[in-house]
């Protein structure tokens, strides 16, 4: 099976710092993943690098088996990039988006696109710069989802949105995932927004790929202890994180924990409360990379 | 028709949640033999969730034997949960006749939450339900 996304000691150099190291990973076809990280972590260099926007200084990506490289265009009909920034023309409105749109892409969806905006209350007429941030969003995205890309490339789509507009822009999103099968590869720094979109998720840290797996998994194989005070972490436990007050330690580990008797609980960890403790987690320079060979299934009466 | 919620700080996999939803609107004869569940397309846009997750939902209830998947037309109630009413009665009964005494011991709404939590995690530890 092809990879949708695959990095291969993916790393970019801005003059004397990285903004990715050693970043080898495989987004599998069909799913959903999510990348988190605290600000200036990579995700946007990695996302970047992934739509071919930006050029590696070492290792290669990959789109759907094909090998993006310099100037090449073969892959940019297959995905569709959400930049952060959303770059719009302001003076343009939401109409010319969509011509601009009609006329660049071969397989550009007016119907669908018309539909979406239509249900989100936004008018084809108004100018793209009048609108709300996060009819902003609404329309970037509309324009990513409307070319009928097999990849879509997100970075921090939700960001800057209130509540209610992060869930309009999530329903539209998702809604178009059950319908056509597109691989979702997003950024977020939120990771209650991303737990009940994704299937896999990325925890990056200045620069690195601390941890990579599907979230059931992160979740299945990850305890909090709880117990009596310990000076120094017990040997033979994969600790993450470990916190001690006066007379308590506090441990998130990974795998099986053994049993350190009875005054120790066991307790199941959020995801938010993983992902916190990945990033407080000092980075160690080793290319962690995990291939996810699970290729979450779709049913068929959908 | 179900309208399916989240609780997104409950800790528990969404697929359990929506499964959860399905069986408890079967217990409670909100959903009968026959009835039609949502399309993936209409939870995944109402709930904001991802698509893959509905579809493991109703893969396992369909696992389980409750439902039904019919392509072309959807996925439908096939069985009833099979619970004796007159059992359930007498014993929602007894748990309130507990709610009661523990109110009458002063404990309010959190510390009884914390019991029943309790209660069911030791009773789930000692064996099988």
């Amino acid at each position: 099976m092809t990879a949708a996304l695959e990095t291969e000691g993916l790393g970019r150099r801005y003059r004397r710092t990285w903004g990715l190291r050693d970043c080898s990973l495989s987004v599998p076809e069909g799913s959903i993943t999510g990348l988190v990280g605290p600000n200036g972590a990579g995700k946007s260099t990695l996302l970047r690098l992934a739509a071919g926007i930006s050029r590696p200084t070492t290792g290669s990506v990959s789109i759907f088996g094909q090998e993006v490289r310099p100037n090449s265009t073969a892959h940019l009909s297959r995905i569709g990039y959400f930049d952060q920034l959303r770059p719009l023309y302001g003076g343009f409105r939401v109409d010319d988006m969509l011509t601009l749109g009609r006329r660049l892409n071969p397989n550009w969806d007016d119907a669908s696109a018309r539909q979406w905006l239509d249900d989100l209350g936004i008018s084809t007429k108004d100018k793209v710069g009048r609108l709300s941030l996060g009819q902003q969003a609404e329309v970037a995205l509309t324009v990513c989802m409307g070319k009928r890309p097999d990849l879509l490339l997100l970075d921090e789509p939700v960001a800057s949105l209130d509540p209610l507009a992060r869930r309009q822009l999530l329903q539209t999103l998702m809604g178009t995932v059950a319908e056509r099968g597109t691989t979702v590869f997003l950024s977020s720094h939120i990771v209650s927004e991303l737990e009940p979109v994704c299937d896999y998720l990325i925890i990056l840290s200045a620069s690195h790929v601390q941890i990579t797996g599907s979230i059931d998994s992160l979740l299945a194989t990850h305890r909090v202890l709880v117990g009596p005070r310990v000076d120094g972490p017990p040997t033979g436990i994969d600790v993450i994180s470990a916190e001690s007050t006066g007379r308590q330690t506090t441990l998130l580990v990974r795998g099986d924990p053994p049993d350190l008797g009875p005054d120790w609980q066991h307790l199941q960890p959020g995801l938010d409360e993983i992902v916190l403790a990945y990033l407080s987690q000092p980075v160690t320079p080793s290319n962690t990379s995990l291939i996810v060979d699970h290729r979450p299934e779709r049913g068929e009466h959908s | 028709m179900i309208q399916f919620r989240l609780d997104r700080k409950s800790g528990m996999p969404a697929y359990r949640q929506l499964v959860d939803q399905v069986r408890q609107a079967l217990r409670l004869g909100l959903l009968r033999p026959g009835d039609q569940l949502p399309t993936v397309r209409d939870v995944v846009k109402q709930i904001a969730i991802n698509p893959n997750t509905v579809h493991r939902a109703y893969r396992d209830l369909e696992q389980q034997g409750l439902t039904e998947g019919r392509p072309g037309s959807g996925t439908f109630i096939t069985r009833a949960l099979s619970e004796v009413p007159a059992r359930q009665q007498a014993l929602q009964r007894q748990l309130e006749k507990w709610m009661r005494s523990a109110r009458d011991a002063g404990l309010g709404e959190e510390a009884i939450s914390a019991l029943v939590t309790e209660a069911m995690r030791s009773s789930e530890k000692e064996g099988p339900r």
